[in-house]
């Protein structure tokens, strides 16, 4: 199968002229963006900007109107692709989390293991009481999400995408619905994630993390990406006059 | 002197009191009570109705709505699937049946079945007449139900779905261990009021014809009523249909009053 092949020396991420459409209004203007394996991208920008429908296209949630994104080499824009073989190597997180509810957490954690990835109970069970333990929540797998905070739910979501051993993870805004003292707990997992050299392209409003944590900046408006670089240089300097009034208005 | 607002409203209160009261009264006055009780609360002839009326006619009741409503379920899953589906001739056929089967009587279906199964696809349905019945009592549960499930489905938030997605999970599979099981829990309430109007609807059955073993309680009552030329067994029939159906909608109301709890 072609989805086999990964091609190592491949960009993670490979977006080529992407453009999105609902209907008449054209969110996404051509983005060119590639992101190299081991590399934390941030993305930031007013709302509107067209940066969640652009994260959102990488493991077509989004299905693109035009341009090629390839993981790893592979095109998943692509009608022959296996979609769900690509997306089993993207770790995706909500905004909202969207664990299952009618599970435990032990049960969000394996049910993707066991139907996609056919581990057996035991070694699906094993691998998510690690997961659980990376993200510091071992003692609740057998808690449900309406039991949990929303700092605890998101964890949980981090350790359900990390228990399919994805090759890069996707962050739609994880602390936006959090309460402000939850944030923390979360960043604080993904600051981890980034230092063990895990793939990321984060979209988010947290400007700290973004500085301390990014490899990269981006900064979007009106569906085009205006400015990249390195964070400390892009926060401290901004050189598109719409990123200079962005960040006064936000910092 | 004018009354003040107070007394006014409290006489008015008395006096509908009163109204009603003397409405029931007079009803009980005009009522013979010692022929009703010889033709509806006979108790020999109640004590003759059993243990047939239970061991019978109710188990057949209870049997044949398990049954509609099994089927219904497993065909309405099947419609609402279809009327969700990006193919559009599923579409256009699951409206087309649920639109039928939803605008004809209960009874015309039924008794449309008895005859088609038999005459048009040389089907014999085990159980006779009854099994052709019920047959067409399951194609009317099963444009009804689908309309719940498909309501039931499209209730589940869009995010569960691009959760389960994002996991590699296949469209199949996200319906069936994500998306189906919440889209259930929901509709519990729908679906249970759907099984005491299946267990009502189950008395439509007699216009398929019945043998002695496949009376369900209203053809058993009917019957019985004819035979001892005394109503007792229709009251008897009521009592056995509210001690199945009351229970299940006291439940319901109970469901639905925790359900709004939890939102």
């Amino acid at each position: 199968m072609s989805t086999d092949l990964i091609d190592v020396h491949a960009p993670a991420i490979d977006i080529q002229g992407l453009v999105k459409s609902f209907g008449e209004n054209e969110v996404l203007k051509g983005i060119d963006l590639t992101v190299n394996s081991g590399e934390v991208v941030c993305i930031i920008g007013p709302s509107g900007s067209g940066k969640s429908t652009l994260l959102r296209s990488v493991n077509l949630l989004e299905d693109p109107t035009d341009g090629h994104i390839l993981i790893e080499g592979i095109d998943v824009t692509d009608e022959e692709t296996d979609i769900d073989r690509v997306r089993q190597r993207i770790g995706m997180v909500f905004q909202s989390f969207n664990l299952f509810p009618h599970m435990t957490v032990l049960g969000n954690l394996t049910i993707a293991q066991r139907r996609v990835k056919k581990r057996s109970k035991d070694e699906a069970e094993r691998v998510a009481q690690e997961m659980l333990a990376r993200v510091g929540l071992a003692e609740k797998a057998d808690a449900f999400p309406s039991h949990l905070s929303g700092g605890q739910q998101q964890r949980v979501a981090i350790a359900r995408a990390l228990c399919m051993n994805p090759d890069m993870m996707l962050f739609d805004e994880p602390t936006s619905a959090l309460d402000p003292e939850l944030v923390g707990e979360v960043l604080q997992v993904m600051r981890t994630l980034a230092d063990e050299g895990m793939t990321m392209l984060v979209v988010t409003h947290e400007m700290g993390f973004a500085r301390e944590v990014g490899s990269r900046l981006i900064f979007m408006d009106g569906g085009h990406i205006l400015e990249q670089g390195d964070p400390r240089e892009v926060l401290a300097n901004p050189q598109h006059p719409r990123t200079q009034d962005f960040l006064s208005r936000v910092l | 002197m004018a009354l003040k607002r107070r007394t006014r409203g409290r006489l008015y209160r008395y006096s509908m009191y009163a109204l009603f009261i003397a409405f029931i009264v007079l009803v009980a006055v005009a009522t013979d009570w010692p022929k009703i009780g010889k033709q509806f609360f006979d108790l020999e002839v109640a004590a003759k109705l059993f243990p047939d009326i239970v061991i019978v006619a109710l188990r057949n009741t209870v049997l044949f709505t398990l049954i509609a409503f099994a089927g219904g379920l497993l065909l309405g899953i099947v419609f609402a699937l279809m009327k969700l589906s990006v193919i559009a001739p599923f579409r256009w056929f699951a409206t087309a049946w649920i639109e039928l089967f939803r605008g004809l009587p209960a009874l015309l279906t039924i008794f449309a079945m008895a005859f088609i199964l038999p005459i048009a696809f040389g089907i014999k349905p085990p159980g006779g007449p009854v099994g052709a019945g019920l047959i067409g009592l399951i194609l009317v549960a099963s444009a009804y139900m689908a309309e719940v499930i498909r309501a039931g489905i499209q209730a589940v938030p869009k995010g569960q779905t691009e959760a389960s997605r994002s996991l590699g999970m296949s469209p199949m599979k996200t319906m069936f261990w994500i998306v189906l099981p919440q889209g259930f829990r929901i509709i519990i309430p729908p679906l249970t009021n759907e099984f005491v109007l299946l267990l009502k609807d189950t008395s439509l059955l007699f216009i398929a014809g019945t043998f002695i073993w496949s009376k369900e309680l209203t053809s058993f009552a009917r019957d019985a009523n004819t035979m001892y030329a005394n109503a007792t067994p229709l009251i008897m029939a009521a009592l056995l249909y509210l001690i199945v159906t009351i229970p299940l909608t006291r439940f319901t109301a109970w469901l639905e009053r925790r359900m709004a709890r939890q939102r």
